[in-house]
């Protein structure tokens, strides 16, 4: 049933022999072909460019008043790439190795390595559209270090790597839209896909400013429609990410792969209060330079929570900075599922610093003197103060971080060159997502999925500054080869017609549901029901998972389920301008794939990557794989209900890594 | 804290608007200015009644949804942020707050606080772009060392997130700070280069045609920039582009 075509041959030159054998389709024809790709990230406006400069007829869609801000721009850190500029021993093989390592081998080997072996083009393909990244003083690019490696790969642009890469991506995009060849649908969201004889074949959406239910027909459907770490309600995802359309897909016959698989990220900005709508990142870039601790006394704990005491006053002895502790090897480097439950070990015991208990200190300290004495010998400052190395070090770290600093300032209104950055893990990215083969095709024939809203390259963790890599290695360079090999059976099809009854009953459908939801006599506001689902889903779906919690989810969440259809108050009506139905149509969805994470994580009594279950772990608390009985993708097929979906298990197998319980000690 | 809410209510492009006044109760400093907002559309829809309608998506600063123009200024009160970045802190108990959306005959009114930036999109489509194919076959990303200086330069233009603030803000609706970003960062690095000439005149040219109007160096969007874009990117288009008027074939 799952067939992953994963390409014979040695791992080095799959990628290369498939792209040599596969269909093409010849540059007349693909005149005659449309493709929908839906989403405008990274993924989204790279594969939509990359398909209409190859001649495809595109048509492109975001829920947002314009492609240039879906939520890839939120990015911070940077890109990874096997460029090996800085001389540090990398190489594509490491990259890969780092990435599967990372991923605690619950990735395709053969689709890590095409990622590692395209990273090297991303780069020189987005200076060449102008994307500045940061520089060294001789002109040539700048790299960092990222967690969970040991050397520098990640290139950056300040803390808004997301941002340029996008606006990069955005320009190709807007290039082709002038030329005719993108037909561009801003504020219009996907509500179905439309198949016909199997395959897919367009889509139904809903024109965000008139309500109006529009058919879209399409020889393929590509959806590159980020994560859906939305279904925790507080993420650092933007309020709008949602799983709609990937959910969709799955209600139609595209397998959902590892769902519970989600990374919740380490230095987050803490929540504040009940009205909180979401979460700010601060870069894991940080960790590079900043130092994570909690004090050693608990004395110091209550006196801090209490006002008494500042973080500052404590002596280096007196700190607690556990990462080091537990991991000398990697220290604050560990990769972020590892930093985030370390974090969650010492707050559980009780030394978690802000009035909730839930934060520990991102310090900068250090990193100021030791910054300031380079810079003090740079620039011939002799016999410094300590004041002037602190003072010369502040600046070196704001040109690396300043935009970070502010944030954090603005936000929390605290100085974080004069005291230490709180931070606590957040939900933040989602592994799993829609099955797909090599050619990143769903189990629906013609129905793609690229970005985030796959599953294939992270396994159960991803490392930092690689979802940025993987977005525009699969939208440039491996979608808009590999989705000619469905498409060259198609080039005698001609136009796909959209007054078919397959349309019809999907349009049908589409409506029906919007008029169940806009004349539900309910009280409750959408949010309200978000809200709920996210608590449930933090408690007993999140950091930590076990199987009594985890089947309590499942019924909490049914339940809500029914609450939801009964009682949710959406004003207004449909065909206008309704912000309030859009988010409960996202809700519905959520609601459903909430159940379906459970339901994944309750199957996999194994601990890896960012999936900890209590039942699976060493005797110092590390999180325990099991390869014998879990060394697979969960693939759920779709047959009614969440808690119904049929289990299909597509092994993974590891030709070129031996495999290793993970270890960054 | 209490405070005093006027918010602009417009059912439509073509409606008349007004502005409504809704009274809010223990509202906390660590408060966003939009999660106040999403408070009052809870309580609306508690009430039975509609809530208001505004563009937000990220939530921290950097999509360029956002846009209230508050109290007689784009993003509120404070420098350096968006909406979203604002917090109700930046007011005092008791106060009273006006809500309007953006006001440009270029960005028409959606409903209530929302309206349609698209003509933005249409001048970076008339020549914010580099015209090279996403094969990755380009030459080597280190082929071409450039200058820290100009690299960063041309990263301080391209942090424009294009809210229309500058838009919103100026006396003349001009968009003059937002072209310029786009047009400096690509005329700044060697790969803008050979398409300068054209890019800078095609762009200016769309801008035209959407009804922005012209600068009159007032730097008011500079101020209100929440990226702290700085007008002398204006006098680099400027440049741009009486250079390329004068000498393009």
């Amino acid at each position: 049933m799952l067939e992953s075509r994963i390409p014979e041959g040695p791992l080095a030159e799959k990628w290369s022999k498939h792209k040599d054998s596969i269909n093409l389709v010849n540059p007349a024809n693909k005149r005659l072909i449309d493709i929908i790709v839906v989403g405008t990230g990274l993924a989204g406006s790279s594969a939509a460019a990359s398909l209409a400069e190859m001649g495809y007829n595109v048509k492109s869609l975001c829920f947002q008043d314009s492609p240039r801000r879906a939520h890839s721009i939120a990015a911070q850190g940077g890109i990874n790439a096997a460029k090996n500029y800085q001389n540090d021993g990398d190489s594509v093989y490491r990259l890969f190795y780092d990435t599967v390592k990372g991923g605690d081998y619950r990735s395709r080997e053969a689709n890590v390595h095409r990622l590692a072996e395209v990273s090297v083009n991303i780069i020189d393909q987005c200076v060449a559209q102008g994307v500045p990244f940061a520089r060294e003083y001789g002109g040539l690019l700048d790299n960092r270090s990222f967690g969970g490696v040991l050397v520098s790969r990640t290139f950056y642009a300040k803390g808004q790597t997301g941002q340029q890469l996008l606006l990069g991506a955005y320009s190709a995009l807007s290039r082709q839209i002038s030329k005719g060849k993108v037909e561009m649908l801003n504020r219009h969201e996907m509500m179905d896909v439309v198949k016909i004889d199997g395959k897919a074949r367009g889509i139904i959406a809903r024109n965000l400013i008139t309500g109006e239910i529009e058919r879209h027909g399409a020889h393929a459907v590509v959806l590159c429609t980020g994560g859906y770490g939305n279904a925790f309600y507080l993420s650092t995802n933007a309020m709008g990410s949602n799983v709609s359309a990937a959910w969709k897909a799955h209600k139609k016959g595209s397998f959902f792969a590892n769902t519970s698989f989600t990374q919740i990220h380490p230095t987050c900005i803490p929540v504040s209060g009940n009205y909180q709508s979401k979460l700010t990142l601060m870069s894991e870039s940080l960790r590079n330079d900043g130092r994570i601790w909690v004090p050693k006394n608990k004395e110091d704990v209550i006196a801090i929570r209490e006002g008494k005491k500042r973080p500052t006053d404590l002596q280096e002895e007196e700190r607690d900075y556990y990462l080091e502790r537990r991991y000398p090897a990697f220290g604050n480097l560990v990769p972020r599922d590892v930093a985030s439950r370390a974090a969650k070990e010492r707050c559980d015991e009780g030394y978690g610093v802000n009035k909730t208990g839930q934060a520990v200190y991102l310090d900068f300290a250090s990193a100021f003197v030791r910054y300031g004495k380079t810079e003090a010998l740079v620039s011939g400052v002799k016999n410094p103060s300590e004041e002037k190395v602190i003072e010369l070090g502040r600046k070196v770290v704001k040109s690396k971080y300043g935009n970070l600093f502010d944030m954090y300032k603005q936000i929390t209104a605290e100085n974080p060159y004069e005291t230490p950055m709180m931070i606590y893990p957040a939900v933040h990215y989602t592994m799993g997502g829609l099955w797909v083969d090599y050619n990143l095709m769903t189990t629906v024939p013609g129905l793609f999925a690229a970005g985030e809203a796959n599953f294939s390259d992270h396994g159960a963790n991803r490392l930092g500054a690689s979802a940025l890599m993987q977005g525009l290695a699969d939208g440039y360079f491996v979608l808009p080869y590999t989705i000619g090999d469905y498409l060259s059976h198609d080039i005698r099809t001609g136009k796909i017609p959209t007054d078919g009854i397959e349309f019809d009953a999907a349009e049908k459908k589409v409506k029906s549901d919007i008029s169940g939801l806009i004349n539900n006599d309910g009280d409750v506001p959408v949010d309200d029901f978000h809200r709920r689902l996210g608590l449930i889903m933090w408690n007993k779906c999140g950091m930590s998972r076990n199987e009594q919690g985890l089947k309590e989810a499942i019924q909490e969440i049914q339940e809500l389920r029914k609450e939801f259809y009964l009682r949710v108050s959406i004003p207004g009506v449909s065909n206008d301008f309704n912000p309030e139905l859009e988010k409960a149509l996202r809700v519905a969805d959520f609601i459903e794939l909430g159940e379906a994470m459970c339901v994944d994580a309750l199957d996999r009594r194994e601990s890896c990557g960012g999936h900890f279950r209590e039942e699976s772990q060493t005797e110092d608390g590390e999180a325990l794989r099991d390869d014998e009985n879990y060394k697979f993708v969960s693939a759920w097929e779709y047959t009614g209900s969440p808690s119904e979906a049929k289990l299909h298990k597509e092994d993974l197998v590891y030709d070129n890594i031996e495999l290793k319980q993970r270890s960054y000690k | 804290m209490n405070i005093t809410l006027k918010v602009w209510r417009q059912k439509g492009p073509n409606s008349l608007g007004s502005m409504e006044t809704h009274q809010m109760t223990d509202v906390s400093g660590d408060m966003s200015f939009l999660e106040m907002m999403d408070v009052l559309n809870g309580n609306l829809i508690r009430a039975g009644k509609t809530p208001f309608a505004f563009d937000h998506d990220c939530r921290e600063g950097i999509c360029g949804s956002c846009s209230m123009f508050i109290n007689g200024e784009a993003h509120g009160p404070g420098r350096n942020v968006t909406t979203c970045q604002l917090h109700m802190r930046s007011f005092k108990d008791g106060e009273t707050i006006h809500v309007e959306p953006w006001r440009s005959s270029a960005f028409p009114i959606i409903k209530d606080l929302t309206v349609d930036r698209s003509a933005f999109d249409r001048v970076m489509q008339a020549g914010g772009y580099v015209s090279v194919n996403t094969s990755g076959e380009t030459q080597d990303a280190n082929a071409i060392p450039i200058p820290k200086h100009d690299a960063d330069e041309a990263f301080s233009s391209a942090t424009c997130i294009g809210c229309g603030a500058c838009v919103a803000t100026c006396k003349n609706s001009s968009a003059m700070l937002f072209v310029s970003a786009k047009v400096s960062q690509l005329s700044l690095l060697p790969q803008g280069k050979p398409e300068r000439k054209e890019r800078v005149i095609r762009m200016v040219d769309q801008m035209d045609l959407e009804g922005f109007g012209n600068c009159t160096n007032t730097g008011a969007c500079e101020v209100e920039c929440p990226k702290g874009i700085s007008i002398t990117n204006i006098a680099r288009m400027n440049r741009e582009f009486l250079s390329s008027s004068l000498t393009s074939k």
